[in-house]
């Protein structure tokens, strides 16, 4: 698969290089270039700096031939107009989006966006490991 | 009317105090601190403290009762967030957003904004007009009426120089609106004849554009 990835912070090159092992085409967008040092010297796949809710920008790393377009910059909003413009102006068919404010996620949800947002889903692990652990300390001491 | 405006920039400043002049109750949301701060101090009550992003301030701001949410900030992407956010969670009838790139005029319009203010494309058509050669300038379009406002300076060569308005085939929705010729003004009718270096200013619908710029001779 040829996939667009649009931020490349800890998340961003961590999914690129998953990706790339993994045998797919990958171009990654960043404002700042320095961002591209989190790649490492052997990604192969192509890196555009840039604006990615410009469609020029997006159209340089080839979204118009992608199968997939995944956003997760640090910024809610630059992630829900980038997918919305993979979606309804370039039709990719697999746009994933990251929300960190749980109700904004609700919200472009409801429109059709895929999702994912990382406050609930931390949230929700590091309580049941939290609670676990009590339930399980509560056994040992039983 | 019960107004909201997202963004306490200088936009968004004059506009809360122009639209309380006017009679409505406006709130404007900044979330800045020491921005916040200032205007507080010139608008009291009519400024709130908080991201017009998050729907907690929506609600807040009681954006259930609005009328109409504005967002002006200087980020596109919040503008969208923040009408999309008001029109699908608050069901606000009237959404305007201002766009900072007029490329994006598109894709907010194919997500539900009704309206987009782009002054960015403004500032350009109003400069180009104002350079020396431009024969087609492009001054406002009416996006419900789906009709252009446009200025055309007739070229020497033009095929309409010398021919009478009513011979002039023009595009079937279209009409001239006004003649400046040798800075006085002539509201045309069908016995005008049609000068060079006329500044033409004409309504069309963006179909007859071509068309018409292609009889005066501007295309």
């Amino acid at each position: 698969m040829k996939i667009v990835i649009l931020g490349c912070g800890r998340v961003g090159a961590t999914l690129a290089t998953q990706l790339e092992q993994a045998g797919h085409t990958i171009a990654i967008i960043d404002s700042q270039t320095d961002a591209f040092q989190r790649l490492g010297p052997k990604f192969k796949g192509e890196k555009i700096t840039g604006n990615g809710v410009d469609e020029e920008v997006l159209k340089r790393a080839g979204i118009e031939a992608a199968d997939a377009f995944a956003a997760v910059t640090n910024g809610d909003n630059r992630n829900i107009m980038a997918s919305q413009i993979a979606k309804e102006i370039f039709h990719i068919k697999r746009v994933v989006c990251r929300i960190y404010d749980p109700l904004r996620e609700n919200t472009f949800k409801d429109l059709g966006l895929e999702t994912i947002c990382p406050t609930t889903i931390i949230a929700g692990m590091v309580s049941d490991a939290l609670v676990r652990s009590e339930t399980s300390g509560q056994r040992k001491s039983s | 009317m019960y107004i909201i405006i997202g963004g306490g920039g200088d936009v968004g400043y004059y506009l809360t105090r122009n639209l309380l002049t006017q009679g409505h109750e406006v709130l404007l949301l900044e979330k800045e601190n020491g921005r916040y701060q200032t205007l507080s101090e010139e608008l009291g009550q009519s400024v709130l403290k908080g991201d017009a992003c998050e729907a907690i301030t929506m609600e807040d701001a009681g954006a259930r009762r609005a009328d109409a949410v504005i967002a002006v900030t200087g980020e596109d992407e919040d503008n969208l967030v923040i009408c999309q956010v008001a029109k699908k969670r608050f069901n606000v009838a009237r959404t305007i957003a201002r766009l900072n790139n007029p490329k994006h005029e598109d894709l907010f319009q194919r997500l539900g904004i009704d309206v987009t203010v782009s002054p960015t494309k403004g500032i350009l058509s109003l400069i180009e007009s104002e350079l020396p050669g431009q024969r087609f300038v492009m001054l406002m379009t009416l996006k419900r009426a789906g009709l252009e406002i446009l200025s055309m300076n007739v070229p020497p060569f033009s095929p309409v120089i010398g021919k009478r308005l009513n011979q002039i085939n023009l595009p079937r929705k279209s009409n001239l609106a006004l003649i400046i010729r040798d800075n006085e003004p002539i509201f045309p009718n069908g016995e005008i004849e049609i000068q060079e270096n006329d500044e033409v200013y004409a309504l069309v619908n963006s179909e007859g554009e071509d068309e018409l710029r292609k009889t005066f001779g501007t295309a």
